[in-house]
């Protein structure tokens, strides 16, 4: 059973004179990672916001095809049920934090549920270390650095046992090195609790080493599909998506001739490839 | 020019930001200040056109003391764009958003048409005319707060984060505008975490951290400088740590975007490897 599986999906904002996502097939297994992107306006976030029911519960206009996360149709579902199935984290976690401390933030979804108090102090516990801001628990959020806000949000959503997290560009307000440690953080619980990840992000220099699988949205559409190293061809080049800088060097030196391999996502394999020509 | 002298600052009751910051910014100057979260940045650029004003020291633009003016009279010279676009947004259509400022500066109905066409034009938001800037998408709406403050074609114009939210293609776009308005002899102020950007820019960058300046010089003396990058928690560009990784070959040390270790490569390579013709077979 898939994660998400998209049939022939499309929507139309009420007012729209054309679909912002068009006939959307898409199938996501548990446990993968996947990065969600592609040029402002291309349906990505009209996707995301179908994943947890934001759309059609909140924003009107016409959606078809069919939806389902975890092999149960989202069709009448309401955003409340699907929270506890997909998790989000949103660019800003400023937009997400509001409690006196970050061990009542981390729980504030779990008492909405109505968990019992000792299952969701255990939960909180977990979702803590799992995001290593067990230290943190008394303080109030604005006393956190900005990365530390991030992981106190991640922390309230896996708190709910998602079986996915939806994360739409979790690192943009982030200095690089806080962003690289979300970024490894997303990783390991992607690999260690098998959590199905999609993460919405222009920045693939950071993040394409931990993913699995691309897809990029185009107009509306999956324009592209597949491991990094196979979708960050000419195409995705000229959709106009920021390629790692070193696949864009690899791009523009086959461009003047050179037999270069595979695309690097990496600045190792990167590295190793220019040594491998030089040694011809 | 903008020229901060042993400037310290701290917010009523709460702690040091800017620790005895020295600065100038000469006209004409393309500048990135970078720096970890909370290092400073934007109290720094907030006092540019006197939204705050220094605890100790001085702060001047073009001469006079921040302190003789008002916001209003500032702002005239000294264009701040927010990070937050929704700070500063609140007309009905993004026309008229664009129009507002000019029309308070006094300019006359075809010089607000004029600019506000032009401005709508360059930076991809025609087609948004008669949208309310609340609709639009987060890189949009910054879009709009950029062509609201250029309006007025301020002679200094300070950008907190104007790469949060944009694609590839619209960051390609700012780089060539911000170019555009260099070559008017504009002062261009980023504040960014955006190394990759600025690699491609390759501003003098000021960097922050604790509210200290720690370091200042052109992009590629600054980013490859592994303490200076580590300290404040940004991260080399992915060319320059490319280039580290190939040291035996002596690369230079400035190169640090694509297109510059493209040219060092291709003479490298050409020795060694055979190049297909473009024509083929």
């Amino acid at each position: 059973m898939a994660a998400i599986a998209a049939r022939k999906l499309s929507f139309t904002y009420a007012g729209a004179d054309k679909p912002s996502m068009e006939n959307i097939d898409l199938t996501v297994e548990k446990g993968e990672f996947a990065i969600l992107t592609g040029p402002s306006g291309c349906g990505k976030t009209t996707f995301c916001r179908c994943l947890n029911g934001l759309i059609p519960n909140f924003y009107s206009g016409n959606l078809e095809g069919d939806l389902e996360i975890d092999g149960i149709s989202v069709k009448g579902k309401s955003t409340a049920e699907l929270a506890t199935r997909v998790g989000f984290v949103f660019q800003n976690p400023e937009n997400q934090l509001f409690s006196l401390s970050v061990e009542r933030d981390v729980a504030f979804g779990l008492e909405n549920l109505g968990i019992p108090r000792e299952e969701a102090l255990e939960r909180v516990q977990w979702a803590m270390e799992a995001t290593g801001i067990t230290s943190l628990r008394n303080k109030a959020p604005y006393e956190l650095s900005g990365g530390q806000q991030q992981r106190a949000a991640i922390a309230g959503v896996l708190a709910m046992r998602p079986s996915i997290v939806v994360l739409d560009e979790p690192t943009s307000f982030l200095d690089p090195k806080s962003a690289e440690e979300i970024i490894r953080v997303i990783a390991k619980l992607n690999r260690e609790l098998n959590l199905t990840t999609v993460l919405v992000e222009h920045r693939l220099d950071l993040v394409s080493r931990y993913a699995n699988r691309v897809i990029v949205m185009d107009k509306g559409r999956v324009a592209l599909d597949g491991p990094p190293s196979e979708v960050y061809g000419d195409e995705a080049r000229l959709i106009g998506i920021g390629l790692p800088r070193v696949t864009m060097l690899f791009h523009l030196l086959r461009g003047d001739g050179f037999p270069v391999g595979t695309n690097p996502i990496t600045v190792d394999q990167a590295s190793e490839e220019i040594r491998r020509l030089l040694n011809k | 020019m903008i020229s901060v002298e042993n400037v310290t600052f701290h917010y009523p009751g709460g702690a040091q930001v800017l620790d005895e910051v020295n600065l100038q910014i000469k006209d004409g100057e393309f500048v990135a200040i970078m720096g970890e979260n909370g290092a400073g940045k934007t109290t720094l650029v907030k006092m540019f056109n006197g939204l705050l004003k220094p605890t100790e020291g001085k702060i001047s633009v073009d001469d006079v003391d921040t302190r003789e003016k008002s916001v209003a009279q500032l702002s005239r010279d000294v264009g701040l764009i927010f990070q937050n676009p929704d700070h500063q947004l609140f007309a009905e259509t993004v026309t008229e958003e664009l129009s507002f400022s000019l029309r308070n500066f006094g300019f006359k109905e075809d010089v607000v048409q004029r600019r506000v066409t032009s401005l709508m034009n360059t930076l991809d938001l025609d087609r948004y005319s008669n949208s309310s800037p609340f609709v639009l998408s987060g890189g949009e709406r910054k879009r709009v707060a950029l062509a609201a403050i250029l309006a007025w074609d301020p002679k200094h114009v300070i950008m907190d984060e104007p790469t949060i939210g944009q694609d590839y293609l619209q960051k390609d776009r700012l780089r060539n505008f911000i170019v555009q308005l260099l070559s008017q002899r504009k002062t261009i102020v980023i504040v960014t975490h955006d190394v990759e950007f600025v690699a491609e820019c390759k501003p003098r960058i000021v960097l922050l951290s604790h509210g200290r300046i720690i370091g200042d010089g052109t992009s590629a003396k600054v980013l490859t400088d592994p303490a200076l990058v580590e300290k404040a928690s940004l991260v080399m560009p992915q060319i320059s740590s490319l280039m580290g990784t190939l040291q035996d070959l002596t690369p230079p040390s400035d190169i640090i975007d694509a297109y510059s270790a493209r040219e060092f490569l291709s003479t490298k390579l050409k020795h060694v490897v055979g190049r297909k013709t473009s024509q083929g077979s």
